[in-house]
């Protein structure tokens, strides 16, 4: 059970409505997604006042720091927040936007604190700590230094953007904690029973975040593997139900499986149910009822793409008999798969999640694209609102996290004629099966060439 | 399989998706388990009106459990409701046995508390 954020009450020095946000500098392009996601979902007018990828500090904008404390006590990808007295490039600055702001310093002179110094992309001795420190003595503390257990906790943040030279400094008060250390409690490592394919614990936890998994959702994840997606779901309180095509992956090995990991989160209780399945003729009843979809599908590298059915498309048709019964009820009995497309597969799983997710439900899904590929490729469905579109860079590929809302269907523009006879001339034919898996294979030669072209001239 | 599950499944032949026969499966030889779960009133209350309500009386009533109102509990449920619902929804699972289709009667085997909807070639 994830802790809730402290409910306890803000002492008045800690109220504000501009808010320093500690990132953590990795999967910068999911950082503003993630919160806005839980902006979305808590239903808070999240604004982002200052923002780049390549700082870990941005400064957000919100009601109250009690709402700050909630959105950010969620975050994966945060590490901290902070009410925010000040920010300059220099400590002259800071020092006079802060004394021009007296009336923040009466709450602050009764209560115990601690002062941190920290510094991104550079280093201060103890001796530079704390001068810095006693630089801020004009604001008169007498509650005495707590080390331990402050009740306020001053913060002065140290930017470096070059390595050399001081950028910017801020100055706040902390606010609380994010649930990044949740990513440790997840790790791969530390799971009894994982697979080749589990995503790590990171962007699971970040994956079910932005499709707002929450306390009393359903959440189905139709090519669950070993349950990557279903434990981080569930750690953010949704029900979960999996589903795979292949069956050993949730029943695992002896003690080693879904169920056994669920009981070592010590969240049994909101794992639904495990089962074999095919998501082209799935068995759930085609109704509205699931609250999100998180998935990685098989994009055909590692795991093949397959689906129910034989390649020869005239086979098998009737019933095979073995020993005077049919074949298919032997309990040994595997049925044929057959290589699907993987645009294909794509179109299948926003279809589903058309016919099976609850007005602003969410769809969070997995794809790699080859890095030439752009934004081209990134299926679509009216029914589907694109929120998110968050990029994991590798060498020569990338994989997307895609984010889209169910939307309700009087919301929705209908597709003219017109635009449906485009769309169909553009899917081509299902042989052409896996562009990306052919590119990976190929080795990405075509960029590959262009390198070495770039090279020799 | 949870009998909260059996509320979502259907046959997966597509031909019986629109049969009204096809839902719920019937469990044939179900070897049935309870496992004490802690309470998630939160899930209870979200995914009642959720519920295919004659249908799980169906299948409830076909498991030997026949206490179940036959019409749903509408506004605010009381508690012993919600810990009856939770006892039979989530706490009562199917761990081996069959899952029958009343339309074209194909037999889902369930093995170690897991099912498998995986269609031989002639009926995909």
């Amino acid at each position: 059970m994830p802790s809730p954020p402290q409910e306890r009450a803000l002492l008045p020095a800690l109220e504000g409505t501009k808010f320093l946000v500690h990132f953590a500098q990795t999967h910068e392009s999911f950082r503003q997604a993630e919160l806005d996601s839980l902006a979305v979902y808590y239903n808070l007018p999240l604004e982002w006042v200052e923002y780049s990828d390549s700082s870990p500090f941005a400064i957000i904008s919100l009601p109250t720091a009690a709402d700050a404390r909630k959105l950010i006590g969620r975050s994966i990808l945060a590490k901290g927040v902070y009410t925010l007295w000040a920010h300059a490039e220099d400590y002259d600055t800071l020092h006079s936007q802060i004394q021009k702001q007296p009336h923040l310093f009466p709450p602050c002179q009764h209560h115990t604190f601690k002062f941190t110094v920290d510094t991104f992309q550079s280093s201060r001795s103890i001796k530079e700590q704390h001068a810095t420190i006693a630089s801020f003595s004009y604001l008169n503390l007498q509650g005495g230094i707590s080390m331990k257990t402050p009740e306020l906790h001053f913060f002065v943040f140290e930017e470096f953007p070059d390595r050399k030279n001081l950028g910017r400094i801020f100055f706040g008060l902390k606010l609380g904690d994010s649930d990044r250390d949740s990513v440790n409690r997840y790790d791969l490592k530390k799971r009894k029973y994982i697979g080749t394919t589990s995503m790590d614990a990171e962007l699971s936890l970040l994956t079910c975040n932005m499709a707002l998994c929450a306390p009393g959702k359903l959440v189905y994840d139709p090519f669950a593997g070993t349950g990557s997606f279903l434990y981080t779901a569930s750690h953010f309180g949704s029900t979960t139900m999996g589903s795979d095509i292949d069956g050993r992956q949730l029943r695992g090995k002896k003690d080693r499986n879904v169920v056994n990991n669920f009981k070592q989160y010590n969240m049994s209780n909101r794992y639904l149910d495990g089962f074999t399945a095919d998501l082209t003729n799935t068995p759930l009843r085609k109704a509205r009822y699931l609250d999100a979809i998180v998935c990685d599908p098989p994009y055909g590298v590692r795991e093949g793409l397959k689906v129910l059915g034989s390649r020869d498309p005239e086979k098998g048709k009737t019933p095979v008999m073995v020993g005077g019964i049919p074949g298919h009820l032997r309990p040994e009995y595997i049925p044929p798969k057959r290589p699907f497309g993987f645009e294909e597969m794509l179109d299948e799983v926003l279809q589903f999640s058309v016919d099976y997710l609850v007005d602003g439900g969410r769809l969070a899904f997995w794809m790699p694209t080859a890095n030439e590929d752009g934004e081209t490729g990134i299926p679509r469905n009216r029914r589907l609102r694109l929120d998110h579109h968050c990029v994991q860079t590798f060498n020569k590929w990338s994989r997307r996290l895609l984010v889209y809302t169910r939307l309700k269907d009087e919301d929705v523009v209908e597709e003219t004629e017109e635009e449906k006879r485009e769309r169909e001339d553009k899917r081509g034919t299902a042989d052409q099966l896996n562009g990306f898996r052919k590119k990976y294979f190929e080795g990405f030669k075509a960029q590959d060439a262009e390198e070495e072209a770039g090279k020799s001239l | 399989m949870k009998i909260l599950t059996t509320n979502y499944i259907t046959c997966a032949v597509k031909a019986c998706k629109t049969s009204s026969n096809a839902f719920p499966l019937q469990f044939r030889d179900a070897e049935l388990v309870q496992e004490e779960l802690e309470l998630n009133e939160e899930f209870i209350k979200n995914i009642l009106p959720r519920i295919e309500w004659p249908a799980l009386v169906q299948t409830a009533a076909s498991l030997g459990f026949t206490t179940l109102p036959s019409t749903k509990p509408e506004g605010d449920l009381d508690e012993q409701m919600i810990k009856d619902l939770h006892t039979l929804l989530v706490e009562t699972q199917v761990i081996s046995g069959k899952l029958v289709c009343g339309n074209c009667q194909h037999e889902y085997n369930i093995h170690q508390g897991i099912a498998n909807f995986l269609l031989p070639n002639h009926l995909v």
